[in-house]
């Protein structure tokens, strides 16, 4: 038996479902998550994560912790103003599960770094703020083949979307490219209701916990969009798309390239 | 004529009813903020203008959302 008592209860809730237990608690331990964010999205995902017993979760930002991410980045307390966001959020998950490793690493993900990254671990959540970034993180996933999630919320509204690579859409299949600057307004030119950024980064969670386990049927070839003004949810179906650039028949993109106002280049 | 538009059946007026038409119709501010696909194809931006949608088509316009508030 390789849980303690103590491990047992912590983890009993999981262990008594029957989809889940002992063995799947056991792919949990095993697994490698890293959340892409230490941000809305983020923070909600790494600390249900930690609380599920992910053996080891890499968390990745390079900001630190602002007065106003303190209404929605829930893993930041007011004390852990101007500290690391990964330090942060790593003290955070480690008080919740002290028995987890985390790897923070702080550092702007670009094109010439990214695939090392994603390469060690199972499944990758993105929680990053912009396009550039999102279409890196997809890109990088689908070269590696490491499943992930896709979000982003936006005032009311949230999306997301799981990627099994070469299996399932892509989200270049149906976004194709990250739109002109400015075209979309961001969370900080925009607004955001605090609580959305939970309710996505907790579907994000639960998308890498039903990947690790091995059960229902991932959000996979669909989009979840919703909006949270009228309560609405709807998810709309999409498919890998031949013409895809990343993951199609022919694709055109075999190597990363940052896109202008990339990570690398962003400062916040 | 008749359209499935983001899930809903709609009855719009007019005929030879373009992507950008239906962008208008929906009130999308503007067409860099969605991605389209029609019966379920992406379609290109350049093609907005150009691509004339048949009795019954589905169209689907996916808003990008880039924030993950930082």
């Amino acid at each position: 038996m390789r849980y303690s008592e103590a491990q047992l209860e912590r983890y009993s809730r999981h262990i008594i479902l029957q989809e889940v237990g002992l063995e799947g608690q056991e792919k949990i331990s095993d697994a490698k998550v890293l959340i892409i964010g230490a941000g809305g999205l983020g923070a909600p995902a790494a600390l249900y994560l930690a609380a599920a017993g992910i053996g080891t979760i890499g968390i990745v930002d390079n900001d630190r912790v602002d007065i106003s991410n303190l209404q929605r980045q829930i893993a930041h307390f007011t004390d852990d103003i101007g500290r690391e966001k990964v330090i942060s959020a790593a003290a955070k998950m480690k008080a919740i599960n002290p028995e987890i490793t985390v790897n923070p690493l702080e550092m702007l993900l670009c094109a010439d770094n990214i695939r090392a990254v994603v390469r060690d671990y199972d499944f990758v959540i993105d929680g990053t703020d912009n396009f550039p970034t999102k279409f890196l993180v997809n890109d990088a996933c689908v070269m590696e083949n490491i499943p992930y999630s896709h979000g982003g919320i936006l005032r009311f509204d949230g999306q997301t979307m799981t990627v099994l690579p070469g299996r399932s859409a892509c989200y270049r299949c149906s976004f194709r490219q990250p739109p002109p600057a400015n075209a979309v307004p961001t969370c900080s030119q925009a607004g955001v209701l605090g609580a959305i950024a939970g309710m996505l980064g907790t579907i994000q969670a639960a998308e890498a916990l039903k990947h690790i386990i091995g059960i229902g049927q991932l959000l996979t070839d669909s989009l979840l969009t919703f909006n949270a003004a009228a309560m609405n949810f709807r998810k709309i179906p999409l498919r890998r798309q031949p013409d895809c650039p990343v993951c199609g028949a022919n694709p055109t993109i075999t190597e990363l390239v940052d896109y202008e106002q990339t990570a690398c280049a962003l400062k916040h | 004529m008749k359209l499935t538009i983001n899930g809903e059946a709609r009855e719009i007026a007019g005929d030879r009813l373009t992507v950008m038409d239906v962008l208008k119709e929906q009130k999308v501010e503007s067409p860099d903020m969605v991605a389209v696909q029609v019966n379920g194809a992406f379609v290109a931006r350049p093609q907005y203008d150009d691509l004339v949608l048949a009795e019954n088509d589905t169209v689907e316009f996916l808003y990008f959302m880039g924030g993950g508030a930082a």
